[in-house]
């Protein structure tokens, strides 16, 4: 039987499991739309094309699926663009469907018409233009499969609107044949045993997680690891979660804001273990200082991640999947007292600059400490939650005070930093994970990059918890204005003239406001019962700083510690 | 370091934008890029010479390129027995006077003239790149007029094609 285009894009999606999309219409999918509508394919309109490759990617962070969004040719796409950007950075799965003109249209300057697949081949794992409808179901198949295996990324497909309109027999292809193609699962055995004896005979080992470790759905048997090995664990921002931040052996987050222990750790270890992470710069400091003790082993299923920006002594190259198990495995064997007696100094070094440093803030009685919300909100909902955030001080203020018990606990643009992920990413997570509680930290400028989407909130009744951290400053600029730039305040004052309270109302949503600490408990407890979407905007000093910090060019144990 | 790598990849459109895409991202210093079709229609084969640091870098260099869908195998061909070549062809004056002095150099070189008028004539030469450039020096002091070039492409001695190795 013959089918259109249009709808064999929709029986793909259907093959491929796919639960909801997230889209916006226009021209060139206007046949694609209509397959929608003949169909009743879920689908969530966003107000923006950005919204919905966030809330995408929110959906793919939070439930582990390739997320999927639609939108136009030309504006719609390049509405997409940033949104593709953090995905690829962070390694999400995500399938981005494109209109493109018709195919005699290509290239013509056409109306909407954008270069999608020029534009996009920097930040995508792999991207397809369709022109002939023959092509259709295997780059589906492909794009679906390229998202998801190995290295996660997203991809594109720009099909052209004439294959939408076209019609042909269709069958799904069984199989994908990619000769360039073929994701690394198991590595080199022998490597394994190296690392055994290079954790047995360390005396400072340290284990280093990250968002790999999430991705590959490891962190039961990481939390075997340290249990086995008693080594004590730091995290990068991704890797958040992965182990119970309540876990007696984890130091916290490492890096520019990451706390005393886990910076010192990392600066005095003698064997760092980097599983899933990739050395970022907001990690590493100075990096030709980075852990200048330590002999660095690096698991990763990206070779090409090996020696990237940290040299790596002994390189696992592979899925966590098959490494952690047999690391898991080998150290078992080695769970003798004397081994745990040679890192017992280690150990207790470690866990006295956790008491002797911990994160602090000065509290107040007066004004809202930004810190205690988070605290406050940790204690509500960490048993059951999703934290988003968007990106800045509130953002780092999540990362470093509140308890993150599980993976995909807490989804954040860590690699890109994008301001206005975090509503739209929001509205993706709620909606693939339907009984946690999600929460969205966000800042007051942070939420006006992407806050049309709490209409999207409203039309769908997400139940999402918006706290907007109103400080009336763009935070984390004016920190680094106020310690690296002489006080000069260029163009990061917000000025508070807007009304978030009203913003919520008239998009559809509750809105509440606390200004007073001693309403604070209250307030957050209120719209935590409240059954459906609201907004806190919780006024905030602008003079706090994000602290520890290790400025710019500093090794990682040169930070200004705060409190 | 100059290295040469042999890149077999899909011929498939789109796939020399993947590749100069990540080239320039990963601002990665190409000496000379050449692609073509080989012995299977289905693979093009893309001959890039690249400047690194060090062995470490172009590590980076072939493993960011794997990972690119369209590229089916990466070969480095520098410390393979292998045949180097790059084409050219010189546009150069040549006036009754001059002629014969430039037919002997071509000969010396064992280039070959392919096209001659009563102002300039047009010399191809195949060979390493170090004898192009050797006859280029020479003919500059007739005139050359323009040069165009292929860029390197390479391939291994013996038996075994880059695709089994």
């Amino acid at each position: 039987m013959e089918f259109l285009g249009s709808d064999i894009v929709i029986k793909c999606l259907q093959e491929e499991k796919v639960e909801v999309v997230f889209g916006y219409p226009g021209g060139a999918v206007l046949p694609l739309y209509d397959a929608l509508y003949r169909s009743d394919f879920p689908h969530i309109l966003a107000r923006h094309e950005q919204g919905a490759v966030h809330a995408a990617d929110g959906y793919a962070r939070a439930t582990g699926k390739v997320g999927v969004c639609i939108a136009t040719s030309g504006p719609g796409a390049t509405n997409l663009i940033t949104g593709i950007a953090t995905a690829y950075m962070d390694s999400v799965p995500l399938v981005a469907i494109t209109g493109q003109v018709g195919v005699s249209l290509i290239g013509k300057d056409s109306f909407q018409e954008a270069d999608v697949c020029g534009i996009t081949t920097p930040i995508t794992k792999h991207n397809y233009l369709v022109k002939k409808i023959k092509d259709l179901p295997r780059v589906l198949k492909e794009a679906f499969y390229i998202a998801r295996s190995g290295r996660p990324g997203p991809v594109v497909v720009d099909i052209s609107k004439d294959v939408f309109n076209d019609k042909m027999e269709y069958q799904y292809p069984k199989e994908v044949t990619l000769r360039g193609y073929s994701p690394i699962f198991a590595g080199d055995v022998a490597m394994i045993d190296v690392v055994v004896e290079k954790m047995r005979q360390a005396k400072k080992p340290l284990i280093f997680v990250g968002g790999g470790i999430t991705i590959s759905d490891t962190s039961a048997l990481l939390r075997k690891l340290v249990k086995t090995t008693c080594f004590p664990v730091i995290s990068s921002l991704m890797g958040l979660g992965c182990i119970s931040n309540d876990d007696v052996q984890y130091l916290g987050m490492v890096g520019m804001h990451g706390t005393y222990a886990a910076n010192m750790a990392t600066t005095e270890c003698d064997l760092l273990l980097g599983i899933g992470v990739r050395f970022d710069d907001r990690v590493t400091g100075l990096v030709q200082d980075f852990a200048p003790n330590a002999q660095v082993v690096h698991f990763d299923i990206d070779p090409a991640e090996i020696n990237k920006n940290v040299l790596a002594d002994v390189r696992v190259v592979g899925d966590l999947k098959w490494s952690l198990p047999l690391l898991c495995e080998k150290t078992m064997t080695y769970d003798e007292p004397s081994w745990k007696n040679s890192i017992a100094a280690w150990n207790e070094t470690v866990q006295a600059w956790k008491v002797e440093k911990p994160l602090s803030y000065n509290c107040s009685t007066e004004i809202i400490m930004p810190q205690s919300v988070i605290e406050k909100l940790s204690q509500l909902t960490k048993q059951n939650s999703i934290v988003v955030t968007d990106v800045g001080q509130h953002q780092m203020w999540a990362a470093q005070y509140y308890e993150f018990l599980n993976e995909r606990s807490f989804l954040t643009s860590g690699g890109l930093g994008t301001m206005g992920y975090g509503l739209p990413a929001a509205i993706g997570a709620q909606l693939g994970v339907p009984d946690k509680t999600v929460i969205l930290f966000t800042g007051d400028g942070s939420i006006m990059m992407n806050c049309q989407e709490m209409s999207t909130v409203a039309d769908n009744n997400i139940p999402i918890k918006i706290i907007v951290m109103n400080n009336q400053v763009l935070g984390m600029v004016y920190q680094w204005q106020r310690m690296f730039y002489g006080k000069r305040y260029s163009h990061t004052s917000l000025k508070g003239h807007t009304d978030f309270v009203k913003l919520a109302e008239a998009m559809g949503i509750k809105g509440l406001r606390v200004t007073k600490p001693s309403d604070l408990e209250a307030t957050l407890e209120e719209a935590l019962r409240i059954d459906g979407p609201v907004l806190v905007d919780i006024w905030l000093p602008g003079s706090e700083d994000v602290l520890p910090m290790v400025p710019t060019n500093c090794r990682l144990d040169q930070m200004v510690l705060g409190g | 370091m100059k290295y040469t790598l042999a890149v077999l990849v899909e011929n498939r459109p789109g796939v020399l934008t993947h590749i100069s895409g990540l080239i320039s991202r990963r601002a990665y210093n190409i000496e000379s890029i050449a692609a073509s079709y080989t012995e299977e229609a289905d693979t093009t084969r893309i001959t890039i010479d690249v400047e690194v640091d060090d062995e470490i870098q172009l590590e980076q260099v072939v493993n960011q390129l794997s990972k690119l869908v369209d590229v089916i195998k990466i070969v480095n061909l520098t410390h393979v027995d292998s045949i180097h070549r790059d084409l050219a062809m010189i546009k150069v004056k040549a006036s009754p006077d001059t002629r014969s002095d430039i037919v002997d150099i071509v000969e010396i070189f064992r280039a070959k003239i392919v096209d001659v008028n009563r102002e300039t004539m047009v010399i191809e030469l195949t060979g390493e790149e170090s004898k192009i450039d050797a006859l280029c020096e020479v003919l500059k002091d007739y005139g050359i007029i323009e040069i165009a070039r292929t860029g390197k492409i390479a391939l291994s001695r013996g038996p075994i094609a880059a695709k089994d190795m």
